[in-house]
């Protein structure tokens, strides 16, 4: 299983390094969404920096949604799932492997991202442990469950609109305690919120994800 | 287990649409088929039903000793599949295509340089990106990795279309060559000039069933005198054999 | 197995249920309007606690519940069967009607309490992101597909949102309580039970999951004819199929 995920996810990497599809594509589609809040806050800073942690994530989460659905774009243009399953590949596998993709593409762009978050809303970082480990525990969970739902959303022909309206509500609460743990980061949460349960929380939602996929995911590709 | 491919009775559904009406089919191990038959009858469900890909909702359907309707994904590391769409990644190098391939199989690295000799793909091409390569180029590379892989079964699907007469003759030889080691190849063909040499039988096909199944001829202009009687139900024997567009060169 | 399930569903029991439910509703309806008393704090606006709570329990714990349930016994390959896929969509379908009813009573009970008709109330949050849920499965289910193909991604769908409701519980909670702010902190809605307010909410409980069990029971039974209707299609389908090879018999005579 774990040979199998090193080799699905440094394939999946190695195409993104060629074809830069995220880089390009997807990190400019979120700096953007931050671009809009900011619009739709006004030019008045204050309600930017005090939103600013939710924003982040809320623009992670769509960019999530679109380096998912690239994920599965990649697998042969037609009969998404087929390539995959004739390999001879173990699911568990593969799930993994993906998800260690997406999450690493997310990872990066959450770096760039928050670079946005500083530069655009003006934002200052209090605790940068905070930030970094919430963001990588988060992403972690995030990812899981995309490549569960992206899996369970290809091949099918609705899967434009469908994958966003299965994901981001169940991704509510890595929203919720990201954008919690982010407060306590920046130092705009109200004072005296401690971001460990969030944190935990996180963690948690990472795990049970990641060990629910790695029983789930060879079922899910059978049938059809 | 001394048969490749069992099926009796075998009905597959594509969404709603039974691809397969009830196909009885054995191969033995080491036996070369064709599959014939119109558009739409069936060949492609009957391969993809081989390689695991399509579920068996009736009757009995059993490849390489594993039993298809309740666990497909065992059979999947034995077989090849070479399909209408390649399985390749457009971005990645012919070569590192196929180190992917033979290492999600499972199988030895070393025998990637020899494929892709085998099948003419040489030098520069190599270190070429796949999305880069012309049709029949990639068909040859879909090939390497059958090669490269030594499946037990190979599973062809119209490999002769888009493929030069060069490519075919390339084809021929890696298919006899797999044959001498021991393999099962099935094809679906609608190219009796170009299967047929390579073939030990052929079985015809037509709304999801097989309709009969004759030895392949002595000649090639020789195409309808042998037609012995067919595995599917009764009272169908004569028409066998000019069921579908069977063109004789 | 099929069989003994689908015998269940015969008009009897369902006709049964339907007037056990109907009684019970009534009753609860009479003793909730009329019998009790209201509250000292929140007037007449109390009565509400009939029926917003066991609609809300019948939605989560009997409908997704059911629905998570029977997924799992789908996806289990020893106890698959048609009845659970059956039972699971019935369920969830049946579910979000209670989902939504949860949502409605609860913003029409909040209303006058908190001024305006939603406050982000923890429980009620969590209820609308299990909607939402539940519709994702709904629009899975209707993504045309061979029986099969259908039962196994609407089951894997089912689970990956049953793990994640006790998360959304859990962290939604937490976004009120931990949560410590300038503004107020919404009054909780449930009042104090006592003696004859006690018995009529069992007996709310009572009528709302007898509702549930008939509308269930009405709608796997329309399952059940689906599925007969789809073996018809599939035998048309079939003999269609046969069918095409008989032309060229014919052309050739």
């Amino acid at each position: 299983m774990w040979r199998d995920a090193w080799l699905v996810a440094a394939k999946d990497l190695r195409i993104e390094v060629r074809s830069r599809v995220v880089l390009n594509q997807v990190v400019p589609f979120a700096v953007v969404v931050l671009g809009l809040f900011a619009f739709a806050l006004g030019p008045d800073r204050t309600p930017m920096v005090q939103g600013a942690a939710g924003l982040f994530w809320v623009a992670v989460l769509f960019a999530a949604v679109l380096a998912i659905q690239r994920s599965f774009a990649v697998e042969s243009s037609d009969e998404a799932r087929d390539g995959l399953r004739l390999s001879g590949l173990d699911p568990a596998g593969v799930f993994l492997g993906k998800t260690a993709a997406v999450a690493a593409e997310l990872v990066a762009l959450e770096v760039l991202l928050s670079a946005g978050v500083v530069l655009l809303y003006g934002s200052h970082v209090h605790s940068w442990g905070t930030v970094v480990v919430a963001g990588v525990v988060g992403t972690a969970g995030l990812a899981a469950v995309g490549i569960l739902y992206g899996a369970l959303a290809a091949g099918l022909r609705v899967r434009e609109t469908l994958l966003p309206f299965l994901l981001l509500p169940a991704l509510a609460p890595v929203l919720l305690a990201g954008t919690r743990a982010w407060q306590a980061g920046l130092g705009t949460g109200p004072g005296g919120d401690s971001a460990d349960p969030w944190v935990s929380l996180l963690a948690v939602f990472a795990v049970v994800y990641l060990a629910l996929g790695v029983v789930i995911f060879g079922p899910l590709q059978e049938g059809g | 287990m001394d048969r490749a491919v069992f099926l009796r009775a075998a009905v597959a559904l594509s969404g709603r649409f039974p691809a397969l009406a009830g196909v009885d089919l054995t191969v033995e191990i080491g036996e070369t088929v064709v599959l014939e038959g119109a558009n739409g009858a069936g060949k492609t469900s009957v391969l993809r039903v081989c390689a695991g890909l399509l579920p068996v909702t009736g009757g009995e359907a059993e490849v390489l000793g594993c039993d298809l309707r309740h666990r497909p994904a065992a059979v999947r590391r034995r077989v090849g599949l070479l399909g209408h769409t390649s399985a390749l990644y457009d971005e990645l190098t012919v070569v590192e295509n196929l180190r992917f391939a033979v290492r999600a199989a499972g199988a030895d690295v070393a025998g990637i340089d020899e494929a892709l000799d085998r099948v003419g793909l040489t030098g520069r091409l190599r270190r070429t990106t796949v999305g880069r390569l012309s049709a029949g180029q990639r068909r040859r590379v879909a090939l390497a990795v059958l090669v490269a892989r030594r499946p037990a079964l190979w599973l062809l699907d119209e490999p002769h279309a888009a493929l030069d007469a060069e490519a075919r003759a390339v084809l021929g030889e890696v298919v006899r060559h797999a044959v001498d080691h021991g393999a099962t190849v099935l094809m679906a063909s609608h190219e009796p000039s170009a299967s047929f040499p390579l073939a030990d039988r052929v079985v015809s096909l037509a709304g999801g069933r097989v309709v009969g199944s004759r030895p392949v001829p002595a000649t090639a202009s020789d195409s309808g005198a042998e037609s012995v009687a067919p595995t599917g139900t009764g009272g169908t024997a004569r028409r066998a054999v000019v069921v579908g567009d069977v063109h004789v060169a | 197995m099929s069989g003994a399930v689908d015998s269940l569903v015969r008009r009897r029991v369902r006709g049964a249920v339907g007037v056990a439910a109907l009684v019970s509703l009534a009753v609860t309806v009479w003793l909730g309007l009329w019998v009790t008393p209201p509250d000292v704090k929140q007037g007449q606006l109390v009565r509400l606690v009939y029926i917003h709570p066991p609609i809300a329990w019948v939605a989560l714990y009997l409908a997704f519940g059911t629905a998570a349930v029977g997924s799992l016994l789908w996806l289990w390959p020893r106890t698959r069967s048609r009845v659970w896929d059956s039972l699971a969509a019935a369920s969830m379908e049946v579910g979000v009607v209670f989902t939504a009813l949860t949502l409605v009573t609860g913003s029409i009970w909040g209303r006058p309490t908190w001024g305006v008709w939603w406050a982000w109330d923890a429980r009620l949050t969590s209820t609308a992101l299990l909607l939402v849920l539940q519709l994702g499965y709904l629009a899975l289910r209707r993504v045309p597909a061979a029986p099969d193909v259908r039962a196994r991604r609407c089951a894997v769908a089912a689970v990956i949102a049953g793990v994640d409701v006790p998360i959304v519980h859990f962290s939604v909670d937490w976004w009120r309580t931990l949560h410590q702010s300038a503004t107020v902190l919404n009054p909780d809605l449930t009042p104090t039970i006592h003696g004859s307010m006690a018995w009529t909410l069992l007996l709310g409980f009572v009528a709302m999951s007898l509702v549930f069990v008939w509308m269930l029971l009405v709608r796997y039974r329309i399952e059940v004819l689906a599925a007969r209707c789809e073996g018809v299609e599939l035998e048309v389908s079939l003999r269609e199929r046969w069918a095409e090879a008989a032309p060229p018999e014919l052309a050739h005579r």
